[in-house]
């Protein structure tokens, strides 16, 4: 009898112990599965419900998707986001790759210069928000600094003003990302074998050849990274937009993560607000499934 | 073109270069700067506004110097004027967001240290599928996940705590931590593994007494990531948290947003850099690892 016990506590040892990394991997995975896929499952669920102030359980079919579509301010938040997605990705790129190439010429002082530019993504959305709104503000802002300066009919009116307000948001995006772009396209560039270039150069490349011809359609990798996370930035852009405008003047710079929790903690949409997330979600999946799939092909490549 | 180059002489030629070399030189710089003095701009803007007293800030323009260094607006932001109810200052808030990057960074490094040894050095059928799984959590939109969060953070009964902000950051840092703790790990030789393992060394004796010694860099990249992604978010804090148990930011925001009486918008600056400060000070410390931790990782929450 005691020699069975000693055995099967034995068996049991030997299993753990073969099975130890599984049983520490064990809390991750769980953790992820409930906590990230669960929930999106969960939200999905509810998306398909008509809960209003606490989620309700009885499936209500596609309803929430047809008011979210129809509804006026999500049509405006989606059109928000285009605009600015675009806008982003435009400026943050241009600016991050002439930063990038410019540093690279054996700049004097290209340390502090890489600081200075990277230092926003050290700061959050809702610090640089506050300080860009005091920027910004017509009264005491730059549109005073110029008029104090003698352009007497300067106006600056951008922050509060319906039309223009979204391309304030823009402003302080990319002032906040430019930097990540020039750190990745700095990376890039270095990694790049100073043989190429040398090759070139004896062939009677100039600089501009150089960079245009060989280098930049080298860091493909590098732009299909970067308009990734951009992408991925501008879809989750709330913070900001809190500080910076709360969506006005009245709804004019809203975009769906301020629609998505307006609509579920100040409306008692939940319904509503779950719809909107998954439409996120699957904007986000859109763009981050075929990033994966090719960067996990590169690695198995390598 | 070319008959033009062979027809003058080499020293001319030469010449000509180096005065074009001299120009670009200097366009260089000059757009260098511009782009510095652009990025400069907002935190130099905030600093002489914190600085100056109400009515500098009326009287002067955005980049006039203050007249005299003044810190009062600091003294308020941080610890109020004192008059009791109403009077909203950022000290407390400071100390909950203390309490809650702490254990949020300890825990969600240590579990992504963890993971990332088990996918490289311990490598079993369907690893990579594993490895994908919580990849996936590093792009999730946080929207898709509030609404079941908050009741399970309800449920739970930590909903408005540190606690429970803390059970958030930590698991949502896991796909982070994992990938930057299995990339790192991925590069250390597995023979060296192979070899602890024949000689007899366990599963958690191999990870402290080979990995752990060499972990250094990452383990730098990865807290300050976790820090600096914790500290300054907004979008769980002002969910999952209100009033005395809100994070920094939170307050900030609150703070810059109520408008109560007169704008003092040197008492907003001045509460923005301590809300800034401290991520700043470890960038500016430790912009070396913080800029691996975001070219390595290449993925911002």
């Amino acid at each position: 009898m005691a020699f069975f016990l000693i055995k099967k506590i034995f068996i049991m040892f030997k299993w753990l112990e073969k099975n130890l990394p599984k049983i520490v991997m064990a809390p991750a995975v769980g953790l992820i599965g409930w906590f990230v896929y669960g929930f999106v499952l969960w939200t999905l669920y509810i998306s398909f419900t008509n809960s209003k102030i606490l989620p309700k359980y009885e499936l209500w079919g596609f309803g929430q998707y047809e008011k979210l579509w129809a509804s006026r301010k999500w049509l405006i938040s989606v059109d928000n986001l285009l605009v600015f997605t675009a806008l982003f990705l435009i400026f943050c790129i241009v600016i991050g790759i002439i930063l990038a190439i410019f540093l690279d010429q054996k700049i004097r002082a290209e340390g502090v210069l890489r600081t200075i530019y990277l230092y926003p993504m050290a700061l959050s959305f809702i610090v640089t928000g506050t300080a860009w709104k005091w920027i910004l503000n017509p009264t005491l802002g730059i549109q005073k600094m110029f008029i104090d300066w003698g352009f007497e009919n300067f106006t600056f009116d951008w922050l509060v003003n319906r039309e223009m307000a979204i391309y304030t948001i823009v402003i302080a995006g990319v002032w906040q990302s430019a930097g990540f772009v020039m750190a990745l396209f700095l990376a890039g560039l270095r990694s790049v074998e100073d043989e190429i270039v040398k090759a070139a150069k004896i062939d009677g490349a100039g600089l501009f050849t150089v960079y245009w011809k060989i280098l930049l359609p080298m860091m493909r990798p590098v732009f299909f990274t970067s308009f990734v996370i951009l992408v991925h930035i501008s879809i989750k852009s709330y913070d900001l937009i809190v500080a910076l405008t709360q969506g006005g003047p009245g709804i004019s710079t809203t975009m769906p993560a301020l629609f998505m929790t307006q609509a579920a903690f100040h409306k008692s949409q939940v319904g509503l607000s779950a719809a909107s997330a998954m439409m996120m979600f699957m904007a986000v999946a859109a763009v981050i499934i075929p990033y994966l799939y090719s960067e996990l092909r590169r690695e198995n490549a390598r | 073109m070319q008959d033009n180059y062979q027809s003058s002489s080499y020293k001319e030629l030469e010449q000509k270069s180096k005065y074009t070399n001299i120009f670009l030189r200097w366009f260089l710089y000059f757009v260098l700067i511009l782009f510095a003095s652009y990025f400069i701009f907002p935190l130099y803007v905030m600093v002489v506004t914190s600085l100056k007293t109400m009515e500098e800030i009326r009287q002067g323009t955005l980049l006039t110097w203050p007249s005299s260094l003044n810190f009062d607006s600091w003294l308020v932001a941080w610890g109020g004027r004192g008059y009791g109810a109403g009077d909203t200052f950022l000290r407390p808030y400071f100390w909950n967001s203390i309490k809650m990057v702490v254990p949020a960074v300890f825990f969600s490094t240590f579990i992504g240290a963890m993971t990332g040894y088990v996918l490289t050095k311990w490598r079993f059928r369907g690893d990579q599928w594993v490895f994908l799984f919580l990849l996936f959590g590093c792009f999730i939109p946080f929207q898709a996940i509030l609404l079941p969060m908050a009741r399970t953070l309800g449920t739970l009964g930590i909903s408005n705590s540190v606690v429970g902000l803390v059970l958030v950051h930590t698991v949502y840092g896991i796909p982070f931590t994992t990938l930057f703790f299995r990339n790192y790990y991925i590069s250390v030789p597995t023979e060296l593994v192979k070899a602890a393992r024949i000689d007899g060394a366990g599963f958690f004796k191999i990870f402290f007494k080979i990995l752990l010694p060499i972990s250094a860099p990452i383990i730098v990249v990865t807290v300050i990531w976790q820090f600096t992604q914790i500290w300054n978010d907004f979008l769980f804090g002002s969910t999952f948290s209100f009033g005395e148990a809100a994070p920094i930011q939170v307050a900030l925001n609150n703070m810059v947003l109520s408008s109560t009486s007169v704008k003092e918008y040197n008492v907003d600056m001045a509460s923005a850099i301590i809300a800034g400060i401290p991520t700043l000070i470890v960038y500016v410390l430790a912009g070396k690892y913080f800029i691996r931790g975001l070219t390595s990782g290449a993925v911002k929450g």
